[in-house]
């Protein structure tokens, strides 16, 4: 009998605490599947948030460490640093990667510290209870926007992938969702190419997945995907912003 | 033996770098010393200046509040330490920027025109090379033949020119120290 | 022994950490503490080893937590402002039990302050400092030379105990140039061999199968039994440290002492000095220099005020927060007198001198 489909060896057994519907299990495996297949897993250090997927440690089956609330690429930093040999990621929320940690992940990118950042945009605080993020779209409801984002009060949403395009030094950036199958099959592409690049030591890889928060939303997780396939795609836009291999490959 | 002194100038003037020789000498010769300087905003009155101690002994405070000698290289210096130095004390100044007598009678004055004798030789920079020159020619406290091998060390390959300089200037000082 | 060269604080303890091993500095410039990261920045490439300008204190604590937890010997240093930024960090890093190593050139506060030498970060540095329950171990040096070789002492005691060692300096010390002879350089293999030491936890290339099994640096445990039993076991070794690791100076300590002296860095070197003018007047003043901040050396205080002191006095460059710890060490048998100077001004010999006598 031919095995078609397994839990990828980078995965340990412990089972995803997410809520029911929550995409952190999607970009998780894909991932996960990703280090599998370019046989990355022994020498792999991830660093986890805080945020929803702060226990990602125990879920990754490889080094992980655990970082203060939007400080992983400073952390990240300092472990690709302290071992070159070894390659290093980051699991970030948009809280996370877009509020505290702006000043770390811009700074990070603009080095070209050699770590890939996966960065996980709901457009929502899920852990501390669906608070207003820096990616919440105007007008959109949440516990510390009760009347709904006021752009001209607090700004429009940020968008990672456009910001940190801007640097001459990030290697690759690409924006996918994990809103249908074929988003994901795609997103699983960008997954690869960002670790294979990292395992090749070609610089800073950055893949932004937009997901979803169907507890914090409100909505069926079905409900979920369709309001953010009409809600978030047209404002985070997907597509690559950089992709220097072309380049270099002359592609 | 302990003789605490402030070396203070305008910025750029090399105040801090006298001391600094003075320092590295004495160590040399087996002498404790601190090299303590002015930073921050005080540098910008000018009077960048920098406290130095030298003793026989370990050094506990690094600190000069009333120095036994001081080093003047301008006006605002010699006003603003004039009046701290010790009884029986000594300065030496630069005659060229301080034309005002220190009107002490149990401090010892020496004025050299620092400035002047620097440009004979043909460098500004080694004003405060004279000076140096001056307190080795009237104190001995440290002997020139370390002063020369320390300046050989840092100079003498990066810049053979400067190094004849400052050892034109740090002679000529000892000639006014030694007759002072 | 090496010869002696002529340094600057801030310089010297840079080259004793590149010589005790030390490969990977991470910092932002802050005044009176800029010539340790610019010293770095120079040498850190000749000897192979990263420097990174990081873009704020609480990025560079955080590369140190990073590398810290890849089990290498790794430094930050700061001047007060920035320290409390790095607090942050210094607490996590405490909690997963990593070692490091962190420089404070102590200037006037609070706020911005100002940027001459003070001892304000007292109670910062021996309280904690950030959240939680933790302890640094805090070296506080009075000499270039002291401070120079607090950086390998600094890294032992923190690869010994997986805890974070804070150097306690100040401007003085950082900006003054004194005599200075360093320790041997440790070679690579020295160092690859300390960096081993730490592989049965530390981030590192995996075995491979089927023998893989990942490490896990961290912090964070939701279960309290469980978080309870790991800071019960933090517990245990700074009682460990407390047991072991107290280093103090005695200066002049005598059963004739009419007054004990207690003062740490800059304003023990000017006690001293002040101790030595008394002296000469037939005065007997003893000193107990803390080294150890944490621990604090409260036995060492407890025995030198014999029966024949009468007072005891503190000295130092703040409001008075040592005091507290001098306190508890007489436990309440006399009043204890406080010399302080705030804002970054220091007090002359002449000054302690004066009011030593008055209160004789």
């Amino acid at each position: 009998m031919e095995i078609i489909a397994t839990r990828p060896k980078s995965l340990t057994k412990a089972q995803f605490t997410y809520c029911p519907g929550c995409t952190h299990g999607i970009s998780h495996r894909l991932i996960a599947e990703a280090m599998d297949e370019l046989g990355m897993r022994n020498k792999t250090m991830g660093v986890c948030p805080v945020g929803c997927s702060v226990l990602a440690y125990n879920f990754f089956d490889c080094d992980m460490a655990e970082a203060a609330h939007g400080r992983a690429p400073a952390l990240a930093t300092g472990m690709k640093r302290a071992r070159p040999d070894m390659h290093v990621f980051t699991y970030q929320g948009d809280g996370d990667l877009l509020a505290i940690g702006t000043a770390e992940i811009v700074h990070a990118a603009n080095r070209g510290e050699h770590f890939s950042v996966f960065f996980v945009n709901n457009a929502i605080y899920g852990m501390t209870g669906g608070q207003m993020a820096p990616t919440t779209l105007p007008g959109m409801k949440t516990t510390t926007s009760p009347y709904g984002r006021d752009e001209k009060d607090i700004g429009y949403p940020i968008r990672a992938c456009e910001l940190l395009a801007t640097l001459e030094a990030p290697y690759y950036i690409e924006r996918v969702s994990l809103l249908s199958p074929q988003h994901v099959i795609k997103a699983k592409k960008a997954v690869y190419k960002a670790l294979k690049f990292n395992k090749e030591e070609r610089g800073f890889t950055f893949i932004e997945f937009v997901s979803t928060c169907p507890t914090n939303w409100g909505f069926e997780p079905m409900k979920a995907f369709e309001w953010a396939k009409e809600n978030m795609l047209p404002f985070f836009k997907l597509g690559v912003f950089k992709d220097k291999s072309i380049e270099e490959e002359g592609k | 033996m302990k003789i605490e002194l402030i070396c203070s100038g305008f910025g750029g003037q090399g105040a801090l770098t006298i001391g600094k020789f003075l320092s590295l000498a004495a160590m040399k010769e087996g002498k404790d010393v601190s090299w303590l300087p002015s930073y921050g905003p005080e540098m910008r009155g000018g009077t960048a200046n920098v406290a130095v101690v030298i003793s026989d002994k370990q050094i506990a405070s690094p600190l000069v509040s009333h120095p036994d000698w001081l080093v003047a290289l301008n006006k605002p210096s010699v006003d603003k330490f004039g009046p701290m130095i010790k009884s029986g004390g000594l300065m030496i100044a630069n005659s060229d920027m301080c034309p005002d007598k220190l009107e002490r009678e149990n401090v010892e004055e020496i004025y050299a025109p620092m400035l002047s004798i620097a440009n004979e030789i043909g460098s500004a920079k080694v004003l405060n090379m004279v000076s140096l020159g001056v307190i080795i020619g009237k104190t001995g406290i440290v002997k020139f033949e370390t002063v020369e091998k320390d300046l050989k060390e840092i100079l003498g390959k990066k810049n053979p020119a400067l190094l004849e300089a400052n050892l034109k200037a740090i002679a000529k000082g000892i000639e006014i120290g030694g007759k002072s | 022994m090496a010869d002696k060269v002529l340094m600057k604080g801030n310089e010297a303890i840079a080259e004793a950490a590149l010589r005790a091993g030390c490969r990977l500095y991470f910092a932002y410039p802050i005044t009176p503490q800029s010539e340790l990261i610019e010293y770095m920045s120079k040498m850190m490439p000749k000897v192979g080893g990263t420097f990174v300008q990081s873009e704020s204190e609480i990025a560079a604590i955080n590369m140190v937590y990073g590398a810290s937890g890849c089990g290498k010997r790794v430094m930050t240093s700061s001047s007060s402002p920035g320290i409390s930024l790095k607090q942050e960090g210094i607490s996590y890093i405490s909690g997963a039990s990593l070692p490091a190593v962190v420089v404070n050139v102590v200037r006037g506060g609070p706020g911005l302050g100002d940027i001459q030498p003070a001892q304000g970060d007292y109670y910062q540095a021996t309280r904690g400092g950030g959240h939680g329950d933790y302890r640094n171990i805090v070296l506080a040096p009075s000499t270039v030379q002291e401070f120079a070789d607090m950086a390998p002492l600094a890294f032992d005691l923190a690869d010994k105990y997986r805890i974070v060692v804070l150097i306690l300096s100040d401007g003085l010390i950082g900006q003054m140039m004194e005599p200075v002879e360093f320790q041997p350089a440790k070679t690579e293999e020295e160092i690859e061999k300390l960096g081993k030491q730490h592989e049965s936890w530390c981030m590192h290339p995996n075995e491979d199968e089927p023998n893989h099994h990942h490490h896990i640096i961290n912090s964070l445990e939701l279960d309290p039994n469980v978080l309870s039993d790991l800071v019960l076991n933090l517990e245990k070794k700074y009682i460990e440290i407390e047991k072991t690791e107290i280093r103090f100076e005695e200066y002049n300590i005598s059963p004739d002492n009419e007054i004990l002296c207690v003062a740490y860095g800059t304003a023990a070197r000017i006690t001293k000095s002040a101790i030595e003018e008394l002296k000469k007047e037939g005065k007997s003043i003893g000193l107990i220099r803390p080294i150890t901040l944490w621990p604090f050396p409260t036995e060492a205080i407890k025995q030198a005020f014999n029966q024949n002191v009468k007072k005891i006095l503190t000295l130092e460059l703040n409001l008075g927060q040592m005091i507290d710890d001098v306190r508890l060490a007489i436990e309440g048998k006399v009043p204890v007198d406080f010399i302080g100077r705030v804002g970054g001004l220091v007090f002359s010999p002449e000054e302690v001198k004066t009011k030593i006598e008055e209160i004789l």
